[in-house]
């Protein structure tokens, strides 16, 4: 192989994965512009960005899923234009994804899916024999330390384990740079805690590793060096110790003011939503929480730290283990989403293809049909469908929330990720509103939509209590006016952003994560 | 590039006139269809096309129609009813017994056998709903329990009047007039009595399932059961009202059978589930809809029967009737599911 290496640099050794003024464009976004990033040999590079910063394309890129416009990738300073993830295997550089369907092959075994890249290369004969492979699999599983029951079905793994397959396989393929994708994003952190010590044993092999995440604790336990991308572009880089409220800074873009003008305002109110000695499960501790009319409560916390549950007991999905929930002063215990919604608490739940919209082609699965489903009865009284009421409503919605599209009869499928996202939240909106519950509202949704939204959001608040759960603390703080950190199903810490600093509170709840993952890490071993 | 990009560059090139032709023909491709054959029949055949003939296709196709409206329903909160066929024959024998055994009047008999057919349908969506039986595997066992269970009774025989009894005495009931004129009587002298209750029902159904509120939840309920539980459906009441709905539309075509062959016959209702999926999946069709819906269906039934009526006119032979009725649904379904999609 001819190397493209130019003699002034062969006295260095070349980075073991290095990009070179990538540019991608996506019809008017510019999704990567001129991203230089090198990694050498056994170095973990973080890689942070706010939603549609460019990071998932630079992964797509690399393993070969789409092919940039300008730039390129070399391995160990040999150029690659991967035109699949096969290919970009074969070239030393895996990716590691965030959804984890996609890190094997369910209905084959553990043992199976290790040597899958052998099975289906052509590496063993016609006919393989139960002990050999299991042979070779122990061989590819103890290069990471991998202790799942070789014979269980993938399909059975859990996100954790799934990973750790998919990462045993990559290094037994001599990957020489891996790239994890949101890899904590559903983990628990005893789990977490072992990802990392297997990323520092890849690091101790010489694995050049990008760490795609905007986690703060996981950062710091991992990184050696942080790079920011923010609308496309490198606008930072660190290398320990690192500055979080700069990184986040540098990943927003902007300074996070202190106090917006909204403070005050119901201020001297009593609590609309006040819950009183809650506890989510039996095994939690109780909390006490009051919501003023009018404010935007941002919850946060780990994955599994009942952020969800809080909304769902709200919205009459979850019956509480304890305790006493109270709306506008009256005893709030309703029996279900039907009996939430006709006494204006409504909620749109994580992920919109599962929780809200109707798969095409379905009647009543356009824009105005999925916008007028949950007020179908104050809406139409007497049963019949009154179509002109249903399109002004969603015309209403389109104009408030600036939905790109043709107009109220559109098909949902159409439209963008973030437009199909305001479809959800704007539904909500047509109606009058007590609580609005938003579970992960911005997940994939790019930046210019979620400020969209936001300031939606802001613009009616008057009109009750807006509850966001979001495991993102910077989404937190940017969307609200008090942040709320919950862990192990209670609340664990209320910040009010119009009295104190945002600033500061990054750098508070960071130190609060990572306080919980040392926790998590004591009681692991 | 993803095949949705590819396949805007591609429309993008075709002149859109043609792109316009192609969705209408898609759109109306079975009416064209159904016009193209009924000339072809009546010029091959001039009484194809007279009034007489056209009822009675309407009239063999009136009970298929009438479970494919049911199953329709089904569909539609992402279900499936695979005892509509049995729920037919079931009602069948059991309005037979009622009036030759035990004497009932043609009212007590049709009250008897849609509470009947309401019933069983009401067990099914307890059994899917409650038990979390897998639908097809439900009514499947369904199906097959009331096939057998209709026999029961009179041991495997038909059931006509003077039937003999197992105690060996001879059954004094008889069919009474006013439950034949059921399946005999003609509207005018031209339009059979189950023909326009058929066309009736189904148009309440039409406007039902595609101007009404709850029509709506019933698909939000077939399309995302999730997200039509958190709109504030009553996902579970939808879902067996499904098959009540379902069972006693069945349980009608079952009426309708009886009071026009005037005997409890074993194996009247054979072909009726396949017929009556068959419809319902033609129905896809229609319109370019793509999902099951009652105008599509009762389409997909008068289009089978034309068919198999204009084929059995040119002396196509009998036995071919199976041959031409899975060739039409798999030509729909291929309109449905396959030709122009990469469009969307």
């Amino acid at each position: 192989m001819r190397t493209l290496r130019t003699p002034e640099t062969t006295s260095a050794p070349a980075p073991a994965l290095a990009f070179r003024a990538l540019s991608k464009r996506f019809g008017a976004t510019q999704a990567l512009e001129d991203v230089d990033l090198a990694i050498g040999s056994g170095e973990v590079v973080a890689l942070m960005g706010a939603n549609g910063a460019g990071k998932s394309t630079l992964a797509k890129i690399a393993s070969g899923v789409i092919a940039p416009d300008r730039g390129a990738i070399a391995v160990d300073g040999q150029e690659i234009r991967p035109s699949s993830p096969q290919d970009a295997q074969r070239a030393g550089v895996v990716v590691v994804h965030q959804s984890t369907d996609q890190l094997g092959v369910a209905g084959l075994t553990v043992a199976e899916n290790l040597l899958l890249d052998r099975l289906c290369g052509g590496a063993f004969a016609a006919v393989v024999s139960r002990r050999r492979l299991r042979d070779q699999a122990q061989v590819v599983a103890a290069a990471i330390g991998l202790d799942v029951a070789l014979e269980e079905d993938f399909a059975v793994l859990g996100p954790a384990q799934r990973q750790l397959v998919a990462i045993a396989r990559a290094v037994a393929a001599k990957a020489r740079a891996l790239l994890f994708d949101e890899p904590t994003a559903s983990l628990s952190s005893a789990e977490s805690q072992r990802l990392f010590e297997v990323i520092d044993r890849l690091r101790a092999r010489g694995v050049a590793i990008l760490y795609i995440s905007h986690r703060l604790s996981d950062l710091r336990r991992v990184a050696d060096r942080i790079v920011i991308l923010r609308n496309g572009r490198r606008v930072a880089e660190q290398s320990g110790p690192f500055d979080f409220a700069a990184a986040v800074q540098a990943m927003i873009g902007r300074a996070l003011t202190d106090a917006e003008p909204t403070a005050g305002l119901g201020e001297t109110s009593d609590a609309a939503l006040s819950l009183r000695s809650v506890r989510l499960t039996s095994a939690a501790r109780p909390f006490d929480l009051d919501i003023r009319a009018g404010e935007v409560v941002a919850v946060t916390g780990a994955l599994g730290a009942g952020k969800s549950r809080l909304l769902r007991a709200l919205f009459g999905l979850a019956p509480l283990a304890g305790g006493e929930i109270a709306l506008d002063g009256a005893p709030w215990r309703p029996s279900g989403p039907a009996d939430a919604i006709v006494r204006g608490v409504f909620m749109a739940g994580e992920d919109r293809w599962r929780s809200s919209l109707l798969p095409p082609a379905t009647p009543g699965g356009d824009i105005a049909g999925l916008i007028a489903l949950p007020h179908r009865k104050t809406w139409f009284p007497w049963g019949l469908v009154d179509d002109r009421r249903e399109t002004h409503a969603a015309e209403r919605v389109i104009r408030a929330l600036a939905i790109r599209c043709r107009g109220p009869r559109d098909a949902i499928d159409r439209l963008s990720g973030g437009n199909q996202q305001k479809v959800v939240i704007g539904r909500w909106r047509s109606a009058p509103c007590r609580v609005l519950l938003l579970d992960e509202p911005f997940q994939g949704v790019d930046v210019g939509t979620r400020r969209d939204i936001v300031d939606a959001l802001r613009a009616d608040r008057r009109h009750g209590v807006t509850v966001i759960a979001t495991s993102d603390v910077e989404e937190a703080i940017e969307v609200a006016d008090i942040v709320v950190v919950m862990s192990d199903h209670t609340v664990v810490g209320a910040h009010d952003l119009r009295r104190r600093g945002r600033t500061s509170l990054i750098a508070e709840i960071a130190a609060l994560e990572a306080a919980r993952n040392s926790n998590a890490q004591e009681t692991a071993a | 590039m993803s095949s949705e990009a590819r396949a805007t560059a591609r429309s993008s090139r075709t002149a859109p006139a043609l792109d316009a032709v192609g969705h209408a023909l898609r759109r109306y491709a079975i009416f064209v269809i159904l016009a193209a054959l009924i000339i072809v029949f009546d010029l091959a055949e001039p009484a194809f096309l007279r009034v007489n003939n056209l009822f009675s296709v309407l009239q063999s196709v009136a009970v298929v129609a009438l479970l494919g409206v049911g199953v329709t329903v089904t569909l539609a909160v992402d279900g499936f009813d695979l005892s509509v066929g049995s729920i037919a024959a079931f009602t069948l024998m059991m309005s037979s017994y009622a009036m030759v055994v035990l004497q009932f009047s043609a009212a007590a008999t049709v009250a008897l056998a849609l509470a009947t057919g309401a019933t069983i349908g009401l067990v099914n969506g307890l059994l899917i709903v409650g038990l979390r039986i897998p639908d097809l595997l439900a009514t499947l066992g369904m199906m097959f329990l009331l096939a057998g269970l209709q026999l029961i009774p009179s041991a495997g025989r038909s059931i006509t009047t003077g039937l003999i009894l197992s105690d060996g005495s001879v059954a004094q009931g008889a069919f009474d007039p006013a439950f034949l004129a059921i399946g005999r009587y003609r509207l005018w002298d031209v339009a059979p009595l189950p023909v326009a209750i058929v066309a009736a029902v189904a148009a309440v159904f039409w406007f039902f399932m595609e101007r009404t509120r709850w029509g709506r939840v019933f698909y939000a309920v077939g399309g995302n059961e999730v997200a039509a539980f958190l709109a504030g459906a009553p996902v579970k009441r939808y879902r067996v009202a499904a098959y009540v709905i379902s069972g006693a539309l069945a349980a009608l075509g079952g009426v309708f059978v009886a009071a026009r062959v005037g005997r409890g016959d074993v194996f009247a209702g054979s072909s009726l589930l396949l017929d009556s999926v068959a419809a319902s999946l033609i129905g896809f069709a229609v319109l370019d809809r793509r999902h099951a819906n009652v105008l599509g269906t009762v389409t997909g039934a008068v289009f089978v029967g034309i068919v198999l009526n204009g084929l059995t006119m040119l002396n196509v032979p009998y036995y071919t009737q199976d041959f031409v009725k899975g060739a039409v649904l798999v030509g729909a379904l291929s309109l449905t599911f396959g030709i122009g999609r990469g469009r969307r």
